[in-house]
């Protein structure tokens, strides 16, 4: 669960946004939408714990081992594959049947054609593909997904919003998105950045 | 055991990643090498061992920095440090796991390095090879922690070396007294305290270097 009051997050003297209440019970689907600049990507990264707000408090009650979390860049490393990416993660998660875990995921995001080829010859879809994977592997309680639809082609959209309606219920969501409509069947609480 | 499982599986990432990239380890031969020549060729006849010794550890202090340069390089891309320091690892390991690596990349430079030094200028004895391997180790440790601090900053090319030249110092004090005094055993003593020192406050530290 995430509950988040007053939040306010400042770099230097500028505000990224102030005043901010947040609360996505257990279980719930959290949409933070805004346009560019208003501080949504800030807004994740402090529910990840990758960072501080300046103001308010926020209580996000999930152990950092279970945050699966999907930035604007893959967090992967271009120079190794597919498999060797999972594979250290899941060494770091130590995830139980890492391989079969890792092979799973890669057939159902239409990565294993390509899973022994260098992250740096994917396409960017592709590569965002692998990223969700990433978050996914350690079958994490909640997932903090920013921008996931970006990059993805019409397949490959199609498939999240699959992965989304089958996970929803069973984990907490909190994902930004510049298209709030695609999640409004599943969304509980709407964040709208200013 | 999970600790040392955590900083196996890193050290081979990143030496996975240079086999691959080969962006660094090539870099520090050709400048160490370089390096040497032209002090082969610049220092007068007669100059005594001293000095040589003084420039083959200028030479190791650069190398190294350009190692460390590009110590980072592979998690800025695609933004792969959040996703290490979000894994439930300890994160001192991500730290031991990258000084090991550069440290494993300085050495093999130091492999072509060293014979190329015997054959210029002057032998080393194994007090000066230890002081070299200790020196090397006291570098990394420190290095690797301001390197990741360089890293997080737009100015880290400038950064770098201003945070781990004055750390250095003592390091190439150590090692030069290792290859030139009568006590080399004092500096070889000097450089352990160092190492052992730099290490145990580097490892401690790394986590505040790398969260908020």
């Amino acid at each position: 669960m995430i509950r988040a009051r007053d939040l306010e997050r400042r770099y230097g003297r500028r505000r990224v946004f102030t005043g901010v209440d947040v609360v996505v019970p257990r279980g719930g689907f959290g949409v933070v939408t805004g346009p560019n600049g208003s501080g949504k990507t800030t807004l994740l990264r402090l529910f990840a714990g990758l960072a501080q707000p300046t103001r308010g408090a926020l209580m996000v009650d999930t152990d950092r081992s279970r945050i699966g979390y999907v930035a604007h860049e893959p967090l992967v490393y271009r120079e190794l594959t597919a498999v060797e990416n999972l594979d250290l993660f899941g060494r770091l998660y130590h995830v139980p049947e890492r391989r079969e875990r890792i092979g799973m995921l890669l057939e159902r995001f239409s990565l294993w054609e390509a899973r022994n080829e260098r992250v740096s010859t994917y396409s960017r879809g592709m590569t965002q593909r692998l990223a969700l994977c990433r978050a996914l592997l350690h079958d994490p309680d909640l997932l903090v997904l920013d921008e996931p639809y970006s990059a993805l082609d019409e397949n490959g959209a199609s498939l999240l919003d699959r992965e989304l309606e089958s996970l929803a219920g069973d984990r907490t969501f909190v994902i930004a998105t510049h298209d709030p409509g695609r999640l409004d069947r599943l969304a509980t609480t709407t964040v709208v950045l200013a | 055991m999970t600790y040392l499982a955590d900083v196996a599986a890193l050290t081979r990432k990143d030496l996975r990643v240079e086999l691959r990239g080969r962006d660094t380890l090539p870099a520090m031969l050709l400048f160490v090498l370089s390096a040497l020549v032209v002090f082969h060729f610049a220092l007068p006849e007669g100059s005594g061992d001293t000095a040589a010794y003084g420039l083959l550890w200028v030479a190791i202090v650069f190398t190294a920095l350009l190692g460390l340069a590009r110590a980072w390089v592979p998690e800025q891309e695609h933004g792969v440090l959040d996703g290490l320091v979000l894994a439930p690892c300890d994160r001192s390991a991500i730290w031991l796991a990258k000084a090991l690596a550069t440290l494993a990349f300085l050495v093999a430079a130091q492999a072509v390095a060293l014979p190329a030094f015997v054959l210029f200028f002057e032998p080393l004895d194994a007090t000066a090879l230890a002081g070299v391997l200790l020196a090397d180790i006291g570098i990394c440790a420190v290095g690797s922690l301001m390197s990741a601090m360089a890293a997080a900053s737009r100015a880290r090319e400038v950064l770098l070396p201003l945070l781990v030249l004055p750390l250095a110092i003592p390091l190439v004090i150590g090692g030069v007294g290792a290859s030139v005094s009568d006590e080399g055993g004092r500096f070889l003593l000097f450089l352990a305290l160092y190492d052992g020192v730099f290490a145990v406050l580097s490892w401690a530290s790394f986590e505040y270097v790398v969260t908020e």
